[in-house]
């Protein structure tokens, strides 16, 4: 931070308030990104107060970082500039549920958790299962982009998202959408806001489509001795007439890194024994319905699992089947926990592709590595050196370069949404160099003509 | 017309690809919905090197250019309001890869919604967006209006089933944006490209998603002597959290055209149906239908048949499918609403409508996606009567500003397009609007491509311009 930046940053409590506004240095730690402190902390308690902030930041032209919980706030690349940093939980209000309408409208430093109580009380839910689950804001979640085991039957943010309202970079409250479950009035800017890191506005309220709890869910576990017969099975399920919710295939190191006291400790669950066994690979289906249709999916996961050469099956019911969700949801907090250096590679392809991509990722680790691939064409592949030494920095680099050329190949998106600070500058985290960034930058002229939102943290250097 | 511009045109497409004398031009002044605006020229690109050169002549002549799948819009979406090329995409109508594996297609703009499905139905993969007009309209027109359809409930709209799109910006450059594989890194441009109207760039190639059939569909009529027990079922069925494939209300007056029309055994003596799909595994279907079936006797059907087999199923959805065209057989024009209201304002809305008729002395048909609260209210008059019009439209603003009071959206999947821009500012502020024109300008710098369209004309706004009106029935709606 710059004497600059203090300077124009110490006429904050003017603009809302002394008890909102922080520049004590221990609670800026707290904010550090990339190892990159801001010079103040401002906590705004209204979309009114947002707009002030960023309208005094635009006057100053102060690079200001929006977050919630910060618990996804290293995704990115380290920002060229910090000056405020926006906390957004105040803003934490359920503003409106239609449960009969399964419409909700909340703010967005509003907790995952608050949101999943309200709902349930109907007997409804968001399918935001997202991981740091007990601490994310929605509008965290949102911004950052991260997915959920349910994509597999409820999509991504994308799919139930129904308007928002954010302040632009000029400092202007805006809004896309509706409350509608569906409306095509005018362009879906919110969409925009799904994953652009806080780049193009200050999220500040967001409108969902909510949906019914199922009457019932089981989870299903097969394991197996080698990835082939995994994906046996994996292919007979994609090709049946069978829709379940979650549909994941995670490595034989899992089961380790979710037996961890640490792992118990983010998914606060424990896991049942005999769920997931060391060295084998393991397919995790979740399906709901009634109970003739719960039987049915059993009937045939078992007779699949057998076809397949499944080493064991295991139908989990209640508790143990949430904790084995939660452990699935958590996967990303839990790998990156399991090592000093975790390095978490996303690769997105067809999923006719997705057991090449995850065999050309195994091929190219030089390092400790455990994975987690939703059948749909993601996999999640954390690669867990040791230490932080020189040679695992070489390491690793060589390994997600292998990915990243082998993913290129296969036609899939590579992008590394998680490595140490340290780190950061040398990889690729933005996979190569996009055909369409000149577009992306073209929208974020518009939003944040003046480069004060999170600069530096998008692709391409926006 | 300047001649140059022909000349051009001519040049880069053959002359019989190019369009002018005014009882050609005449065809293309319509699409689906009453408005009407003449193109100076219209044209049948061929290959994506036209569309970029249809777009440098636009730029050298510093002339319009407006997109067009088959005209079956319902906004006036694909009309050149400002005059200048109309460039007609059925020529681009080739499916160019189908991946049946990955669940993939890839297409020109021109190909025809139903010709995608019916091409890969053999797989046992379909389309899943499926808009009243699908034997007619284009996806290119579906990626531009991110068109619905009553299937959308369940499976969702355009968007949700868009991941790559090639296109033509006005600028002249071609660009892709987004990905087949999943979670294409970056801003997601796709989601702001599908539904922009047209008015951000012109559509070369389209990847979309392909959805499994389900493995069962059961098709349920429940037939009502009230419409308050009608949508009062469609409430129920919401709040108990059971999401039909479909759900879709037809009204009386509605079901009595289409039964004429169609013979599909419509009880022509009803106050209004609800036509059900609930589809998915075996099991879970029966269930379900049973679930519905129960909702709907509790609040008084008269009636609830379920479609023995898939020929009275397609024989009730056809009913439903050509309504519009049926109900052109009753009044020389109708004027077609797209309002959307939270699905438990329904029954309040429908008696606001049914008032506003009587009020008016028009007589308005329901037919509409009930179970996503997207209205269609269709008010019958006789275009050839100046005043009517005026009261016409005077009675569908009411309604309009009942769904905007609920809670709702002037447009749930027919576009804004040059016939609700003088509504927008109902919906948002000129913040909202400036911000969204940003957009727009970013990428259509110079406005030649699809003008004033969405937004309102800044100094105009407010004002309701009175237009000759087509004869009902003339499009596939």
């Amino acid at each position: 931070m710059t004497t600059a930046s203090k300077t124009a940053t110490s006429r904050l409590p003017d603009v809302i308030g002394a008890e909102h506004v922080s520049s004590n240095a221990t609670d800026l730690s707290a904010y550090a990104i990339d190892q990159k402190l801001p010079s103040v902390i401002v906590r705004p308690g209204s979309t009114e107060e947002v707009v002030e902030i960023v309208k005094y930041a635009a006057t100053e032209k102060l690079a200001l970082i929006a977050s919630g919980a910060r618990t996804k706030i290293g995704i990115g690349s380290p920002p060229a500039r910090y000056d405020i940093a926006l906390d957004m939980t105040r803003l934490n209000r359920i503003i409106a549920y239609d449960p009969g309408d399964l419409t909700l409208s909340v703010e967005a430093g509003v907790p995952l958790q608050k949101v999943a109580a309200a709902l349930a009380v109907h007997r409804q839910f968001l399918p935001l299962a997202a991981p740091f689950f007990d601490r994310a804001t929605v509008g965290g979640t949102i911004a950052s982009g991260v997915d959920t085991p349910l994509r597999q039957f409820y999509g991504t943010a994308r799919d139930y998202v129904l308007g928002m309202e954010f302040v632009s970079g000029e400092g202007v409250r805006s809004k896309s959408g509706g409350n509608v479950v569906k409306n095509v009035t005018g362009y879906d800017l919110h969409k925009l806001m799904i994953g652009s890191l806080g780049t193009l506005g200050v999220i500040t309220r967001l409108n969902f489509k909510t949906f019914p709890m199922p009457a019932a869910s089981r989870g299903f576990v097969a394991t197996f001795e080698t990835l082939d017969r995994a994906f046996k099975m994996r292919n007979c399920v994609a090709q049946s007439p069978l829709t379940p919710m979650t549909f994941d295939l995670l490595s034989p190191r899992v089961a380790d890194i979710f037996s961890s006291q640490r792992a118990g400790q983010l998914t606060s669950s424990t896991m049942p024994a005999g769920v997931f066994s060391s060295g084998q690979w393991a397919l995790a289906i979740g399906y709901s319905g009634k109970d003739n249709v719960l039987l049915r999916y059993e009937a045939e996961l078992r007779r699949m699992a057998a076809e397949s050469s499944a080493a064991a099956v295991i139908v989990l019911e209640d508790r143990d089947r949430a904790a084995a969700f939660a452990f699935k949801r958590e996967f990303i907090p839990i790998a990156l926990e399991s090592s000093p250096a975790a390095t978490i590679v996303k690769i997105s392809v067809l999923s006719a592709r997705l057991k090449d991509a995850l065999s050309g990722a195994i091929k190219a680790a030089q390092l400790p590595w455990a994975a987690m691939a939703r059948s749909l064409g993601v996999i999640f592949f954390a690669l867990l050196p040791p230490d932080l030494s020189q040679a695992s920095h070489r390491q690793l680099a060589s390994t997600t370069d292998q990915i990243l050329a082998a993913g290129g190949l296969l036609g899939a998106n590579v992008t590394i949404p998680w490595c140490p600070s340290e780190w950061k500058s040398a990889l690729k985290i933005w996979g190569p160099e996009r055909h369409d960034l000149a577009q992306m930058q073209k929208v974020k002229k518009v939003f944040d003509p003046l480069c004060i939102f999170s600069p530096g943290r998008f692709m391409g250097g926006i | 017309m300047d001649s140059r511009l022909l000349q051009d045109l001519k040049k880069l497409l053959g002359s019989e690809a190019v369009l002018h004398e005014p009882e050609d031009l005449m065809l293309y002044e319509y699409d689906g919905s009453v408005e009407v605006a003449r193109p100076n020229c219209v044209v049948f690109p061929r290959t994506k090197e036209h569309i970029v050169g249809l777009v440098e002549i636009a730029n050298r002549h510093k002339t319009p250019i407006v997109g067009r799948g088959a005209g079956t819009g319902l906004s006036g979406g694909a009309l050149a309001r400002r005059g200048g090329i109309l460039a007609i995409f059925s020529k681009m109508n080739r499916i160019l890869e189908v991946d049946v594996e990955n669940q993939r297609a890839i297409v020109q703009p021109g190909v025809v919604n139903a010709d995608l499905s019916a091409a890969v139905a053999h797989t046992g993969l379909h389309f899943a967006p499926d808009p009243s007009s699908q034997k007619a309209c284009t996806i290119g027109g579906n990626v531009s209006e991110n068109s619905g359809g009553p299937h959308t409930l369940a499976y969702g709209v355009t968007t949700n089933h868009v991941l790559e799109l090639e296109m033509v910006l006005p600028t002249g450059e071609l660009i892709r944006i987004g990905s087949s594989a999943l979670d294409s890194p970056g801003y997601d441009l796709p989601g702001l490209f599908v539904g922009s109207e047209g008015t951000l760039g012109l559509l070369t190639e389209i990847t979309v998603k392909l959805t499994r059939l389900p493995e069962s569909v059961k098709t349920l009529l429940a037939i009502f002597d009230t419409l308050d027990d009608t949508t009062e079922t469609v409430v129920d069925i919401t709040a108990r959290g059971i999401t039909p494939a479909a759900c879709e209300m037809l009204d009386g007056y509605t079901l009595r055209a289409v039964e004429a029309y169609v013979h599909a055994g419509f009880p022509i003596d009803s106050a209004a149906v609800l036509l059900i799909d609930v589809d998915g595994v075996r099991e879970g279907v029966e269930s379900q239908a049973e679930e519905v079936a129960e909702i709907c006797r509790a609040h008084h059907a008269r009636e609830v048949r379920v479609a023995k087999d898939s020929r009275e199923r397609d024989l009730l959805w056809k009913g439903r499918k050509n309504a519009f065209g049926a109900v052109g057989r009753l009044s020389t024009t109708y004027y077609v609403q797209d309002g959307v209201i939270p699905r438990t304002k329904l029954p309040a809305t429908l008696r606001r409508i049914t008032e506003i008729s009587e009020r008016y002395g028009f007589p308005i048909g329901n037919i509409f996606h009930a179970g996503d609260g997207n209205l269609h209210p269709l008010i019958l008059f006789d275009a050839r009567d100046e005043r009517q019009l005026k009261r016409v439209i005077a009675a569908a603003d009411e309604i309009i500003q009942f769904c905007i009071e609920m809670g709702g959206s002037i447009t749930g999947e027919h576009g804004v397009g040059m016939e609700k821009d003088r509504l927008m500012p109902l919906l948002f502020s000129e913040a909202d609007l400036d911000l969204m024109r940003g957009v727009r300008d970013a990428f259509n710098p110079t406005g030649l491509l699809n003008p004033e369209k969405i937004f309102p004309n800044k100094k105009g706004c407010g004002e309701i311009h009175i237009r000759p009106l087509p004869v009902a029935g003339v499009s596939v709606t």
